[in-house]
């Protein structure tokens, strides 16, 4: 698939208008000076010869620093040069640093400073670090070019792979395996080798680096680097993924079977790796997915299906092996229901958070993946994710318009002579505007952006766009004008509706004053025309007088064309326009000339009494012309159409042979077939394969064994010999990284909390098919190993959601059986777990001293347990059993939250309906203590600005609860509570109801408050849905319409949307609305509307909801209020309910 | 001027005269913003960026993710910016060498290494004049020689060891209308593109977590990689570690459904006389659904057709420039007050003897409404964990124009 940057070198120059005169003869040299680089031009060897001649050219400014000014031009050279060889053999580290600082500024300018080599290398072993890095940068630069000379650094280099400092083992790697020097390659290999044990994971990721390096340099070392990367593949730093995935992807991206083992765990790790690592690893999960699991759309749509395939094979079979190995694309369907993979669908839902992320290129590379391999319902997501990136630089919105209007297009599957609408997903269609275009966008993207407009176009939206394109016509930028008449054209042909209104614009445009766009607008109208030639003689008509003013060569031949194919609608003008062009025939252009000859032919056996002797001119005139191709067709024409003795036999078939019906041209999208690219890859840019390109390949068509993923137990055990070099360097980045030790510092906490959730979520993945109760039991087990204080933060996050939990039935958790996917990787990351914690102990002191970071906010760390975890008891009280049960939950909690593609919000909301009970404290996190709450949706008493919720509690310990109440509560501002009073004693078994009430300010904060007992305090937060921030009133419809009318404008939130099937019934609407927020209804006389109204408790606002339902089941719903935010979150709430 | 022309290898040198395929395309596109940004040549691929007036060019032998290089090259030109306050060809000129250090250490074999600039300020330190005369004075570098230690954590945004006397957590919030309005004064196209900026300086490890009064309202975001995506997932707040100095928190968009307000709107009336050299400009602009607030900082920009030779205009209120080249006019409005609307009025020069504009030029429009974020969008709090000291906490506010046009 990708490789990556062989060789970038960053050109740079200064743009604007300098730039713009410099560039009009980039060899010529300017007089300013010639610029010496140029010279560069020549073959490599040659400049190296004439070198000393060729750098005599006048001082650069660059060059200011540099003492002598450059007078005697072929003198100076040599001296400047002996100078700098002078500083460089001095014992100053200034001087040599002030000498190198120049030759890297040669350097940097294209200028030759190869003769310098004997005396930068000398210097490599300098003390001053920075005189040293910039002799490495020379080296790398020269180093190819005087392999003896470098030679002598060698040694060095392996001095400081031996160096106790990280980074500089790491640097003499690094230049090391730069140095293109065949000799060393033995050198080299052992280096990678044995870097890719080092105990720093900073030196394992440059060794990483490495190994292209060296496979460029000599591809015989393949074998041996395989092993290496297998190795490096098995790291399970994020630090390393990247890299080593980019040097599979270089080295060996056909040995897929290497990715096996690791696939789950670059799934987890994905979201930590750094930006660049997850482009590539992204991209190489792709390819590896479509070689493993079975596609998602197999049962979507047999027919269209197909039709895909066949177009895959087509471009496969041939193109590519591993295409053809599983392209059994004929075998026709007899398919089981399919069933996503676990380890498919895991990949899918570890991506998915990538969206979000603000490097382009990842975006763009997860918009990929769901693109190819996500089912057709889940690919919509990124839509909005890619729209976004239209807000970046230009250069992105480049590249990802390019790949949007492949993507928009993909969903017009051809079918016949015209092509039809097959599925139109349109998942850009709701950001149409988006790809709306502004006057100062540049031209390319503005043709870009109209590619993606016209594809989007359908019967809904199309008045819209046409409006749109009207808008563009005008425009300054002639070449965006004449693509926008294109992209009429192509809307006219797709969306037979707008036909007659679309030629009646371009007509319409015939008069435009612009040629261009008259021209432009004349070869589209042939185009149509072809479509429906009967009803368009007067267009036909119109255009013939044309001739005598359009001079563009395309539109005269387009016309001449339209008059000869349709002359009988024109028969009176057509040898007319003949006689005109017979007349001109000599200075016209040969696209011209040829339609003559073709106009001529057509009207010759038609009306031959009225043009024989025309075209008899004509031919004439063509038998004598300068291009070959005229005269040629000429010769031709005349043989078919006048009868002479021995061609008898064609010439009178030459009627059917003229005037044939032509079959009318298709006006598609050139990026109509781009997708067999790889979306995003460089290829797919150039509708061209780059070197290097992977060819994604065809889904299998039976699925490969799931079972190569499974991780057994031995794979890190295997060896003894590597198990004890683990050990040696675990503690170091153990440490640093925050695996979850007990001395966790704080910037690891985050860290392990998501590595947890990961591998939570990676379990569930790998049994979720056969049950998922289990994996929550290994979850348990695995838990207990962990730290308890991580553990409490993530609980303490997730809270909130505890009522999930109710999903896995408690009686389940002492079940034990599983499945081998998960067995097997829990005892794993088991094995891994214990095996940390030895290391913790064994860890040396040294290390400690050299991660400053995790010393030094050791407590802090504390200090966020403290803040966070408030209402659990100090890890050390902490009874063994309870967490294991809480982490069952807390697996359920985080298993919702990565399956569930809705937003949060929602699903708390749905079940509340005003009765349901939502989960405040769980009984195990409360030590016994059970606490819900519902919504009472009555009149709190106290206060009518509250809301008043009643809470239960149960006691579940066997001891009794005594004092419960509201401690301090932490409220943001505004929201204000009223506490209930004091529940003396709760016996165990014994459960009661109290009811307080809460004024949240009309807004949907969370009100954080403590639960007190004598012995314990509990944090907990109640956040409202926004229904329940109201309460009905009660309207006429008069009323009602009255104060509608006064909440419009920025008040009035509507939104469209269709019932589904099960909730057409008033009752159930009714239901559903009153569920989800505490309205009253209004009476209303049409049956088809439903109308509610309430005001907001505390500012006392209206709220009015209003629902128009078509039997059909299309509705619009429209909520009128002067809270915006309230109405928005309203109308996003009722939406969702009445939709499930 | 001189002209500059910086090069860098990785692996193997390509010789220089692949970038003659670059200037060719360069010469062929009229603007230097329609220079394809990926550009193929038989043996080699082109991929450039073009920003602060220098184009930033880089060859590419194999397939690769188009956007990965661009988006690389603009990291670049970032990590510039930071270092020399600008960038410019100026600025890469006068540092040339540390360029070459940081293109050294940003990547290796085309694969990149560091970019975060917290890490790359450990390795090589910025240019400062006090800098270099205490390094010419004792001899030390400008190039550290341990790894940073966020190159190794999982937090490598952060660097190490930081520490400030005066704490301090600052955040903007700054939003920009992206709009489109026709002729008649309706809007086609209206949104809200927001971004925080932070600009933090904080001691030692702070965890933070900033909360929104209606974290609802935001649409569509794009984190910086500081951020716990499953924090943000189930209650909608931003909880970070954050990288030392300025840095982008987030990006969104605020959800389409509500409506946007356009704060000014504006009277045109631009006509060109057929057959006569001259036409009548004359625009105003007023404010709209202000909110209380004064619009300030207004510009208006046009880009008027090639025939037009010269303007001649009267504002009411501010100045106004023509440039005859680039046919641009600039209106530099300034502050709105109800009371006198500020207008531009005058007469237009054009060719004599060429056809008559067929379109109005439409009117770019750049505003600023300080302390209101346009959707609503209110900070609740922002709370500090990790640290013990009391670190003082600053959110402003700031609308603006974006991509604001108004057909005419």
């Amino acid at each position: 698939m990708q490789r990556f940057l062989q060789l970038p070198g960053a050109a740079v120059r200064p743009g604007g208008r300098e730039a713009d005169q410099e560039a009009a003869s980039p060899v010529l040299a300017p007089e300013g000076g010639a610029p010496p680089w140029y010279q560069a031009l020549q073959p490599e060897e040659l400049r190296w010869l004439q070198a000393p001649e060729e750098d005599t050219t006048p001082e650069e400014s660059l060059e200011g620093p540099c003492p002598e000014p450059g007078q005697g031009q072929s003198q100076s050279q040599p001296l400047r040069h002996d100078d700098l060889k002078a500083m460089l053999d001095t014992n100053k580290d200034s001087l040599k640093l002030e000498a190198m600082k120049r030759i890297v500024a040669m350097i940097a300018r294209g200028k030759n400073a190869s003769d310098l080599f004997p005396a930068v290398v000398k210097n490599v072993a300098c003390k001053n670090i920075e005189v040293k890095k910039l002799v490495y940068v020379y080296l790398v630069r020269y180093a190819e070019e005087q392999q003896d000379l470098a030679l002598l650094s060698i040694s060095t280099f392996q001095r400081g792979l031996k160096d106790p400092n990280q980074l500089i083992r790491a640097s003499a790697l690094r230049v090391l395996s730069s140095i293109r020097v065949p000799i060393i390659v033995p050198i080299m290999m052992l280096a990678i080798k044995e870097a890719a044990s080092d105990m720093s994971p900073y030196v394992r990721k440059t060794a990483a680096h490495a190994i292209p390096k060296l496979y460029s340099l000599d591809s015989d070392q393949k074998d041996q680097l395989i092993e290496v990367i297998e190795k490096l593949l098995a790291d399970k730093t994020t630090l390393v993924a990247g890299s080593v995935v980019m040097a599979f992807e270089e080295v060996c991206p056909e040995r897929i079977d290497l990715i096996h083992k690791n696939y789950r765990k670059l799934c987890n790790l994905l979201i930590d790796v750094e930006e660049w690592g997850q482009v590539v690893i992204i991209s190489m999960l792709t390819r590896y997915a479509r070689t493993q699991f079975l596609s998602p759309t197999q049962n979507e749509s047999l027919l269209e299906e197909n039709s895909e395939k066949a177009f895959y094979g087509s471009e496969e079979d041939e193109a590519k092996g591993p295409g053809s190995e599983e392209a059994a694309s004929t075998a026709l369907p007899t398919r089981k229901p399919y069933v996503m993979d676990p380890d498919h669908r895991l990949l899918l839902r570890n991506t998915k958070p990538l969206l979000q992320s603000r490097s382009a290129a990842v975006v763009m590379a997860v918009a990929q993946l769901y693109f190819h391999l996500a089912p057709k319902a889940e690919v919509g997501v990124i839509a909005k994710a890619l729209v976004r990136l239209l807000r970046s630089h230009s250069e992105v919105q480049y590249v990802v318009l390019q790949n949007v209007a492949t993507m928009s297009i993909k969903r017009r599957v051809s079918t016949g002579p015209r092509p039809a609408l097959v599925v139109q997903q349109g998942m850009f269609e709701p950001y149409l505007k988006s790809f709306y275009i502004r006057s100062t966008d540049p031209t390319q993207i503005k043709i870009l952006k109209l590619e993606v407009l016209t594809n989007l176009a359908n019967e809904t939206n199309i008045p819209t766009v046409l409006r749109e394109f009207q808008t563009y016509i005008r425009s300054m930028d002639k070449d965006f004008v004449a693509a926008t008449i294109q992209a009429i054209g192509r809307c006219a042909t797709n969306i037979g509706r707008v036909r007659d209104t679309c030629l009646n614009g371009l007509v319409q445009l015939l008069s435009n004053r612009d040629e261009l766009v008259v021209a432009e607008s004349v070869v589209v109208i042939k185009k149509l025309l072809q479509m429906q030639p009967a009803q368009h003689g007067e267009i036909i008509k119109h255009l013939a007088k044309l001739t005598d003013n359009i001079q563009v060569p395309m539109a005269r031949a387009s016309i001449l064309w339209l008059i000869g194919e349709y002359c009988e609608h024109v028969p009176r003008i057509a040898p007319d326009v003949l006689r005109k062009m017979a007349k001109s025939f000599t200075a016209e252009e040969d696209i011209v000339k040829l339609q003559v000859i073709n106009l001529a032919a057509k009207l010759y056996l038609t009306n031959s009494k009225q043009t024989k002797l025309l075209t008899q001119y004509v031919l004439s005139l063509a038998k004598y012309d300068q291009n070959y191709d005229i005269r040629d067709r000429a010769r031709f024409t005349r043989q078919l159409i006048v009868p002479s003795e021995q061609g008898g036999a064609l010439s009178r078939h030459a009627k059917k042979l003229f005037l044939a019906p032509k079959p009318a041209p298709v006006l598609e999208s050139s990026f109509k077939d781009r997708d067999h690219f790889q979306l995003g890859s460089l290829s797919h840019l150039l509708n061209a394969k780059a070197t290097g390109y992977q060819e994604l390949p065809d889904w299998p068509e039976e699925a490969p064994d799931p079972s190569v993923r499974n991780v057994e137990v031995p794979e890190w055990t295997k060896c003894s010999n590597r198990e004890k070099r683990k050990e040696k360097e675990k503690p170091f980045y153990s440490d640093s990284e925050g695996e979850s030790g007990p001395t966790e510092s704080a910037d690891s906490d985050p860290e392990s909390e998501s590595e947890s959730e990961s591998k939570s979520s990676s379990e569930s993945g790998s049994g979720e098919s056969s049950s998922e109760s289990d994996n929550e039991d290994q979850e348990e087990d695995e838990e207990k190993g962990r730290s308890s204080e991580s553990e409490q933060s993530e609980e303490e996050g997730k809270k909130k959601k505890m009522k999930k939990r109710k999903k896995v039935p408690e009686g389940q958790e002492g079940g034990s059986s599983s499945d081998e996917g998960s067995d097997s990787s829990s005892s794993s990351s088991e094995s891994e777990m214990t095996s940390e914690t030895e290391e913790e102990q064994v860890e040396p002191a040294s290390w400690r001293k050299k991660t400053p970071p995790s010393s030094k906010s050791a407590p802090a760390a504390k200090e966020v347990s403290l803040l966070d975890l408030e209402d659990f008891t100090p890890p050390s009280v902490q009874p063994v059993s309870p967490p294991t049960v809480v982490s069952t939950s807390l697996a359920a909690d985080l298993e919702g939250l990565t399956l569930t593609d809705s937003p949060l919000v929602p699903s708390l909301l749905s079940p509340v309906s005003g009765a349901g009970r939502q989960e405040l404290l769980h009984r195990v996190a409360g030590e016994g203590l059970a606490v819900d709450y519902t919504f009472s949706r009555q009149p709190f008493s106290g206060d009518p600005h509250m809301v008043s919720v009643h809470i239960h509690f149960s006691n579940s310990s066997d001891t009794p609860i005594k004092g419960l109440h509201v401690g301090t509560p932490k409220l943001p501002p505004g929201i204000s509570i009223q506490e209930f009073p004091e529940i003396e004693s709760l016996a165990p078994g014994e459960s009661t109801t109290v009811v307080m009430g809460i004024n949240f300010c009309d807004s949907t904060q969370a009100a954080n408050f403590q639960l007190c007992t004598q012995t314990r305090q509990f944090y907990v937060s109640i956040q409202p849905p926004v229904g329940e921030l109201m309460a009905p009133v009660f309207l006429s419809e008069n009323e009602f319409k009255k104060e509608q009318a006064k909440l419009t404008g920025m008040n009035e939130i509507t939104e469209k949307l269709t019932l589904p099937d099960t909730c057409r019934s008033d009752h159930i609407v009714v239901q559903k609305v009153t569920a989800t927020a505490n309205l009253g209804r209004v009476p209303c006389g049409t049956s088809d509307e439903y109308r509610f109204a309430g005001r907001t408790l505390t500012s006392g606002s209206l709220v009015l909801l209003t629902l128009d339902a078509r039997p059909t089941g299309a509705a619009q719903l429209t909520v009128n209020s002067e809270k915006m935010v309230i109405g928005t979150m309203l109308v996003k709430d009722v939406v969702q309910a009445l939709t499930q | 001027m001189s002209l500059g022309e910086y090069e860098k290898h990785w692996k193997s040198v390509v010789s220089q005269s692949v970038c003659d395929y670059f200037f060719e395309a360069q010469e062929k596109a009229a603007d230097v913003e329609n220079v394809p940004p990926v550009i193929s040549t038989p043996h080699h691929y082109l991929i450039s960026i073009y920003r602060d007036k220098l184009f930033f060019v880089s060859v590419i032998q194999t397939e690769v993710p188009p956007l990965f290089v661009i988006e690389f090259l603009h990291r670049v030109a970032d990590t510039f910016q930071d270092y020399f306050g600008e960038c410019s060809e100026a600025a890469i000129k006068d540092n040339v060498v540390i360029v070459y250090e940081l293109l050294e250490e940003m990547l290796d074999n085309g694969f990149p290494l560091a970019t975060e600039s917290n890490i790359l300020k450990e390795l090589i330190k910025p240019p400062t004049i006090l800098r270099s005369v205490v390094n010419s004075i004792t001899g030390s570098s400008n190039v550290g020689d341990t790894l940073p230690t966020g190159q190794l954590s999982n937090i490598p945004w952060r660097r190490a060891g930081v520490k400030y006397t005066n704490n301090e957590a600052y955040f903007d919030v700054v939003e920009e209308i992206d709009a489109i309005i026709d002729k008649s004064g309706s809007t086609v196209f209206a949104e809200i593109q927001g971004v925080i900026d932070a600009c933090i300086k904080l001691s030692g490890m702070p965890d933070l977590s900033l909360s929104f009064m209606n974290p609802r309202l935001l649409d569509d975001v794009s984190f910086h990689p500081c951020i716990r995506f499953k924090r943000w997932e189930s209650e909608r707040v931003l909880s970070f570690i954050p990288p030392d100095g300025n840095f982008r928190l987030i990006s969104y968009r605020v959800s389409s459904q509500n409506l946007v307000a356009i704060p000014v709107y504006v009277k045109h009336s631009i006509s060109f006389k057929e057959n006569s050299s001259c036409g009548r400009f004359d625009i105003t602009i007023g404010p709209k659904q202000n909110m209380g607030k004064t619009i300030e900082a207004i510009t208006v920009t046009v880009h008027m057709p090639k025939v037009v030779l010269n303007m001649n205009l009267t504002p009411t209120q501010g100045s106004y420039t023509f440039d005859p080249v680039t046919k641009v006019l600039t209106w530099d409005v300034g502050k709105i007050t109800p009371q006198k609307l500020p207008s531009l009025k005058g007469l237009v020069n054009l060719q004599s003897g060429a056809p008559k504009p067929e379109e109005n030029p439409s009117l770019n429009i750049q505003f600023k409404i300080q302390q209101l974020a346009i959707s609503g969008l209110k900070v609740n709090r922002l709370d500090m964990y990790g640290e013990k000291y009391k670190p003082f906490k600053g959110v402003k506010y700031v609308t603006k124009a974006g991509k604001f046009q108004v057909r005419t």
